[in-house]
């Protein structure tokens, strides 16, 4: 399991750096939403991978925390999807806007010399 | 201390909260007159605030007045926010700095985009958070409420040139709050808390095998704030972005760099004390070099300037690169020497950035890129709309032309304004006192603090001779009183603080006392809140 999220984090995050490292705009924002998905998961990996147990409390089982993942991470990725989500789409505006101002989707506001 | 004083504490985030949601309650655009009115007042109402805070925290022995514990939870299950030297110092220089752009902006700017003022107060709301907060993960909230509000305001006005720098503003900033995840998320791993005090006394019990994971965090995590504060080779973005930011805009944004300095120097300091053994000053040697650095790349580049918005966003990467390679050196003295110099220079780059749109006002679009063409634009067609209001100011260039040597003073640190003191106090504390020997990092620092300074005498006389004296043929701008004011002011605070040196430099040696020794810092964090300690706490 820790093997197939290490990989799966691995692509998304090598995938994103590509290309965010692109010179089109639209390219940039795929990659940063392929960064912030590889982040989520890394961050829900902090919290110590675990299957079958409860995020929060299960009866019987009160006072325990061996019994449960740890809720706080998750708290955390909840913040952070939204947060990225919204700044997702005020980029994907900015970049409608930048397309139409400058008639071009290079990220420098114009085509290179060739 | 009473509960009103209590409450006081969070006024600087719920303040500009609810004055940005009743702007948009009123009807957003449609009420310009009503919402510029409503941010005047609630930035005087911070100002209040923060003028408040900062004698209460002067005035208690420990140097934090006190833990504001939202929900009335106990410290380390919950979030906090801690006022104290450094907190309420950067508080109120975010308030003079927005009240000075609010008034800027009446004169035309607000009217150049939608939203000017509701985004304005979530900006401060954002940065007056970003200060106050004692938790890792709701820093990161309070950082991007900043950024998504200045992402707004540099694409205030819109144009090719705002949105193509705001989209690069934007992207790196993003790609920074990943990193910035990263960081925290890598630290709550290794160490299981949030909060900054409960951090900082855990560290040092991190066993030797979990230290490396505890260092990359942290790594990872300055890497974000440094790219925020505009640290070289980070800081690529920054001046594009700065120089063509509406001004009150770019005015404001000369303490964005300060927050990730002053975040840094505050988790810096708490994470890699003394205490923490083998991790004490992790990673102190890239701030004092990178610092350097980008003293160096800004110099340089300010040399380089063609024009004097480039050159004021060039001079606050100098800026920001003294305050970090001055924190970098690790030592109490040098952190309250630093700390008096950002002030200062922030509130003269702050005042610049207005002046230089005041200055340029009266010339062609792009007339000082190329010299030699300037004799062919011959006469200026003045586009200025009717509707502007305010006074006109008499004599204008000769105010313009002492707010200009004003500004100059500060930012190359000449006397007798407060620059040179703040630069003064940095190379004294540099040298120590007299038996002790000066290190090899510390004279190369001296040496590039002192050419900084000696470029940006003659980078700002260039600029002022082109903008004040050979170009007879200009029109005179027509500046308002509301927009000359703010820079006066300004200027005024920059002549306060010369005057006031030895208070104000005596509050900037004991917030860097209370930085480098935390311990005051934590005991009250974590210290459970009155009428608490009979409640049960589980999980502990």
């Amino acid at each position: 399991m820790e093997i197939v999220l290490a990989l799966g984090i691995g692509v998304l995050a090598g995938s994103g750096v590509w290309l965010i490292l692109r010179p089109r705009t639209f390219q940039v924002i795929v990659g940063l939403s392929l960064l912030s998905y590889a982040v989520n998961l890394f961050i829900i990996s902090m919290g110590r991978l675990r299957t079958g147990s409860a995020p929060v409390l299960i009866e019987k089982a009160a006072g325990d925390p061996s019994q449960f993942v740890d809720p706080l991470p998750q708290a955390l990725v909840l913040t952070a999807i939204v947060i990225s989500f919204a700044t997702t789409a005020l980029l994907l505006v900015v970049l409608l806007a930048a397309r139409g101002l400058t008639g071009t989707d290079h990220v420098d506001g114009r085509e290179p010399e060739a | 201390m009473n509960r009103f004083a209590d409450h006081l504490m969070v006024a600087p985030i719920v303040l500009p909260l609810l004055a940005g949601a009743t702007m948009l309650v009123l009807g957003g655009e449609r009420r310009r007159s009503v919402n510029a009115a409503l941010n005047v007042v609630a930035s005087l109402c911070l100002l209040g605030v923060s003028v408040a805070l900062i004698r209460n925290v002067d005035a208690s022995p420990a140097g934090v007045t006190g833990v504001y514990r939202l929900g009335d939870w106990p410290a380390p299950f919950a979030i906090v926010l801690v006022v104290d030297r450094l907190a309420a110092l950067m508080v109120l220089l975010t308030s003079l700095l927005a009240t000075t752009a609010v008034v800027f902006s009446l004169a035309r700017w607000h009217r150049v985009g939608v939203l000017f003022h509701p985004l304005f107060q979530f900006l401060l709301m954002g940065v007056n958070g970003a200060f106050l907060t004692g938790d890792l993960f709701n820093l990161f909230v309070f950082v991007e409420i900043l950024l998504a509000a200045s992402y707004g305001l540099a694409l205030h006005g819109s144009g090719a040139a705002r949105v193509t720098a705001g989209m690069q503003y934007i992207v790196v900033n993003l790609a920074a709050s990943l990193l910035f995840l990263i960081g925290v998320s890598l630290i709550y791993g290794v160490a299981g808390t949030l909060n900054m005090a409960d951090l900082a006394a855990r560290v040092p019990a991190i066993p030797a095998e979990d230290r490396a994971f505890l260092e990359a965090g942290a790594g990872i995590l300055g890497i974000a704030l440094l790219a925020k504060a505009g640290m070289w080779p980070l800081c690529f973005w920054l001046p594009g972005t700065y120089a063509v930011a509406p001004p009150p805009v770019a005015s404001m944004f000369a303490i964005l760099t300060k927050v990730g300095a002053c975040i840094v120097l505050r988790l810096w300091l708490l994470l890699f004390r003394p205490e923490a053994a083998a991790s004490a000053q992790f990673g102190g040697e890239w701030l004092l070099f990178g610092g350097m650095a980008t003293m160096l790349f800004g110099t340089i580049g300010s040399l380089a300037a063609q024009d004097m918005a480039r050159l004021a966003a060039f001079s606050v990467l100098v800026s920001s690169g003294t305050v970090l390679a001055a924190v970098g050196m690790g030592q109490p003295a040098i952190t309250g020497a630093a700390l008096f110099y950002l002030v200062s220079s922030t509130l003269g780059l702050s005042a610049f950035f207005l002046l230089v749109e005041l200055a340029e006002r009266g010339r062609e679009p792009g007339a000082d890129m190329i010299a030699v063409t300037r004799e062919l634009y011959g006469e200026e067609n003045d586009v200025d709309d009717s509707a502007e209001i305010g006074i006109a100011v008499p004599a204008t260039m000769g105010f313009l032309g002492l707010a200009f040597i004003g500004c100059a003073l500060v930012i190359s640190g000449l006397p007798p304004l407060s620059g040179f003191i703040g630069k003064f106090a940095l190379l004294a504390a540099a040298l120590g006192p007299p038996p002790a020997a000066v290190s090899t990092a510390a004279w190369t620092f001296m040496v590039v603090l002192i050419l900084a300074g000696l470029a940006a005498i003659v980078s700002l006389t260039r600029a002022g001779i082109h903008a004040f004296w050979a170009s007879p043929e200009r029109a005179v701008p027509r500046v308002r009183l509301v927009e000359l004011a703010p820079v006066i002011v300004l200027l005024i605070l920059c002549g306060v603080q010369t005057i006031q040196a030895g208070p104000v430099m005596r509050y900037m040696r004991a917030a860097a006392q209370s930085l480098h020794v935390p311990d005051d810092y934590i005991r009250g964090v974590l210290r459970p809140a009155a009428g608490q300690t009979n409640h049960s706490r589980g999980g502990a």
